[in-house]
């Protein structure tokens, strides 16, 4: 449903990405792994349009995305989260998922201004979107709550919520567990397999080998902008590149999570 | 006629130059837009023409009494209001809105302390010599203003270039937080800014008052307009910038006077810089690097 | 009875224009609410006021227009300046739009400034009918805070809101970032024209120096000290900023130097305005 083409990316004469080619099957958890400063979250920004590549073609259901500004990509049907949390945080929990359903709503001004039955029903709906989007991820009770008192995993589950009011056909998670104690991971964990087991196909990007080797039908390993290897988890764990690129890595791995 | 055109914008280009140095090194240093550096360039006004009436001080005394009045205002101004403001890590529009205050407060008190009327120098403080040369007419005043300018210009180059304040400034300038981390004492460095910036705004407004012999309250207004004018075309935060900015903007309105007509004089300055802003969003002279303030 | 409208004319007669220039300001206010509530930093809105101000006059002296007309006038014309210069204006960033607008805005005083035949140049406009009765200004505050409230319950109340907080996430959520700030903008020019055009047919005479960078300041300054966090800040502002001056006539010279060092301690200790919801909160339990 994904698919990039030769991509490259450089900044600046740094090149950032190399000739990197990525299909992710619909329906399917899709892994992209790789060390930090691999290029893994610029792979993102590229699909969701907020910087262009140098080279390369990234298609998305067939329908070429160059050139398109990141909210026409989002209404074609892409969704993402954030490696460094990036919620609304002085708006409420369901007013940040309210923000998602932005495209969803559609009302004429004077239906907003005089609270027309048109204007009222789609703002009913929307809000029952919310309620149950946020139930999805196990927020539902707290949806009335400014979402910066949320706990940082509360506040990623949120983050999801979010990115899925836009009824996104691809939801791409940018480090989903970063940060996460175990027992939040794992409930991250099962959250994306109902996510998944809903229609959702889900690429995301991660660190923590265990979380994605756990989750994903298809993992490709990103090593200084160049896809070394793409194939089922447990090819990937003993691909002899892989090892490499990750050795010595582990506490570099944890420093970043705690930090 | 043309040569002489050339001088006039060469010293207006110089006094805009100067007072743009300070407002762009807090910009780049501090991150602030400054409003009230138009007011600290009318306190070294007042100061010196204080230190030439009541203390009966030469000139060139007054212009160092107004360097150290005006770098103290500014001192002053960093560490009762903007230092709060960076300690609680407060939105960038906040610390501008506040130096509105400050110049509200300032532009008042002068007015309150001497009158809304326009202030002259005594006759014979301001040298009256002049030079005429091949139909050109130099003024005293505009050879001091050239050569501050250059003098000024040439010191605070040299000192970022070359000393170890300097390194430790664009350091700051690049990351407040990479410098902390690297033992730069950052908050030092900010008040040892604000001073400087504040007493070169200062002697402009001495060197100003002097070219055209007027001190008013309100007097930094204007240039205010202009130095946002100035740093917005040499680049933001840019020091060469605010050098040529001055000087182009200085040329821009005295040609536009003399080709054009004189009422255009003030739409040259900000129409020149809209329409730069719109071909380049970050200034004629600026880096492609922008950094929000 | 009789007692109390003795005391009303009395009253009104001594205070009406600082009432309706309260209203005024309160509009003004508004009108760069809208864009700061999306995140925009445009200091235009004086020079839109002044656009509203010699539009509507205009269309009064030299067209007999209908005042209801000229308002309409007032608040088409600088809607459509702001619509053509919006859109490269808008791609700036930060500071730079707000420099540029500012510039904006001195372009628009030296324009009429130099354009004496229909403006009167630096000597104004003069003999302006007194149109202006306080019910109008009421309504157009009432029927203001009516659209901009409901506005900020809606769904585009929500995409300024997100923009405001982080245009990334926000374009992400399928918000089309030019789209919405261009919306805030020209409808913030219109109500700031709304509001020239109420102050010209009060005030009899508009000179291009009540439109320049001092006007745009203090527009912003109103909004930003009643706090932008909703829509009753900016009006708290105004009042505030209006009266400041009145209750300071005492202290005669020195009354600007308060309002100065009021001004600061009010962004030195009230970081988000003095209408903050979530101090309320704060100090009052949560109400929400």
């Amino acid at each position: 449903m994904l698919e990039l083409t030769s991509i490259s990316k450089s900044f600046g004469g740094l090149k950032v990405l190399d000739d990197v080619n990525l299909t992710v099957p619909q329906g399917s958890i899709f892994g992209l792994i790789g060390p930090n400063g691999a290029g893994k979250t610029t792979v993102f920004n590229l699909i969701t349009g907020l910087i262009p590549p140098t080279s390369g073609t990234i298609t998305f259901d067939g329908a070429d995305l160059a050139g398109l500004p990141p909210h026409r990509i989002t209404r074609l049907g892409i969704a993402r989260t954030f490696q460094n949390i990036r919620i609304f945080k002085e708006m409420s929990l369901l007013e940040n998922v309210l923000v998602g359903r932005h495209r969803h709503i559609d009302y004429g001004v004077i239906s907003m201004l005089f609270s027309l039955p048109d204007y009222r029903a789609q703002e009913a709906a929307a809000r029952t979107r919310a309620y149950e989007l946020l139930d999805w991820v196990g927020l539902g009770g707290k949806a009335h709550e400014i979402a910066d008192t949320l706990s940082y995993g509360e506040q990623r589950r949120l983050e999801i919520a979010r990115a899925l009011a836009t009824e996104p056909h691809l939801l791409l998670l940018d480090e989903p567990v970063a940060g996460m104690n175990p027992a939040e991971k794992t409930e991250l964990m099962k959250a994306v397999r109902a996510i998944n087991e809903r229609g959702y196909t889900v690429f995301l990007i991660e660190h923590d080998m265990r979380f994605v080797m756990g989750l994903c039908e298809q993992v490709a390993v990103l090593n200084f902008g160049r896809i070394i290897t793409c194939d089922k988890p447990e090819a990937v764990r003993n691909n002899p590149d892989v090892i490499e690129a990750y050795l010595g890595r582990d506490d570099d791995a944890n420093t970043r999570e705690r930090a | 006629m043309f040569a002489q055109q050339l001088i006039n914008a060469l010293s207006l280009g110089s006094v805009y130059a100067l007072f743009a140095l300070g407002f762009t090194l807090i910009f780049g240093v501090l991150g602030v837009i400054n409003l009230a550096h138009g007011a600290v360039f009318m306190v070294g006004a007042y100061a010196a023409l204080q230190a030439v009436v009541l203390a009966e001080l030469p000139i060139w005394a007054a212009l160092v009494i107004a360097f150290i009045i005006s770098g103290l205002v500014g001192l002053a101004i960093d560490i009762l209001v903007l230092s709060p403001l960076r300690k609680r890590d407060a939105p960038h529009l906040i610390p501008m809105i506040a130096t509105i205050g400050v110049a509200i407060m300032l532009n008042s008190a002068a007015q309150g302390l001497f009158g809304a009327d326009t202030l002259r120098f005594p006759p014979g403080v301001v040298p009256d010599g002049s030079i005429e040369a091949g139909g050109l007419h130099i003024t005293a005043v505009e050879i001091g203003i050239i050569a501050l300018t250059i003098v000024i210009m040439v010191v605070l180059l040299l000192g970022l270039r070359r000393t170890s304040i300097g390194k430790a400034l664009r350091a700051v300038a690049e990351s407040p937080r990479a410098a902390a981390l690297l033992g730069i004492d950052v908050e030092g460095l900010f008040r040892k800014t604000s001073f400087v910036a504040a007493a070169l705004g200062g002697v402009a407004g001495v060197l100003i008052s002097l070219y055209a012999n007027a001190v008013y309250p309100l007097m930094g207004q204007p240039m205010l307009h202009k130095g946002i004018a100035v740093i917005i075309l040499g680049g933001m935060g840019d020091i060469r910038g605010a050098l040529i900015g001055g000087l182009f903007l200085g040329f821009a309105e005295v040609f536009a006077v003399a080709y054009i007509g004189s009422t255009m004089r003030d739409a040259v300055a900000f129409g020149l810089l809209f329409l730069i802003l719109l071909v380049r969003p970050t200034g004629l002279f600026g880096k492609a690097n922008e950094r929000k303030a | 009875m009789d007692a109390f409208l003795l005391w009303f004319d009395e009253f009104w007669a001594v205070y009406s224009n600082l009432v309706l220039t309260l209203g005024i300001n309160a509009l003004l206010a508004l009108s760069i609410w809208l864009t700061l509530a999306c995140g925009v930093l445009a200091l235009a809105n004086a020079a839109f006021m002044g656009i509203g101000a010699y539009a509507g006059a205009l269309a009064t002296l030299n067209y007999d227009s209908p005042f209801a007309l000229s308002i309409g006038v007032a608040m088409v014309a600088p809607s459509l300046v702001a619509l053509a210069i919006g859109l490269p204006v808008l791609r700036l960033g930060g500071v730079y739009l707000a420099m540029a607008t500012l510039g904006f805005g001195e372009v628009v005083r030296v324009v009429i400034l130099n354009t004496e035949s229909i403006t009167g140049g630096a000597l104004g406009l003069n003999g302006i009918p007194q149109y202006t009765q306080w019910w109008h200004v009421l309504l157009a505050l009432v029927i203001v805070i009516f659209v901009l409230a409901r506005l900020h319950r809606s769904k585009t109340g929500r995409a300024f809101e997100a923009i405001k907080v982080d245009e990334t996430a926000a374009s992400l959520m399928g918000v089309d970032l030019r789209a919405n700030k261009l919306l805030a903008f020209v409808l913030g020019a219109a109500i700031a024209g709304l509001a020239g055009a109420l102050n010209a047919h009060l005030t009899f005479f508009i000179g291009p120096q009540e439109y320049g960078f001092d006007r745009g300041v203090e527009i912003l300054t109103m909004a930003i000290l009643g706090g932008v966090t909703s829509i009753i800040g900016p009006i708290i502002g105004a009042v505030f900023l209006t009266l400041l001056p009145e209750l300071l006539r005492g202290l005669a010279d020195f009354r600007l130097i308060v309002n100065g060092f009021i001004l600061v301690a009010v962004v030195l200790f009230l970081p988000n305005g003095l209408w903050d919801p979530a101090r309320f909160r704060r100090w009052f339990g949560s109400g929400r």
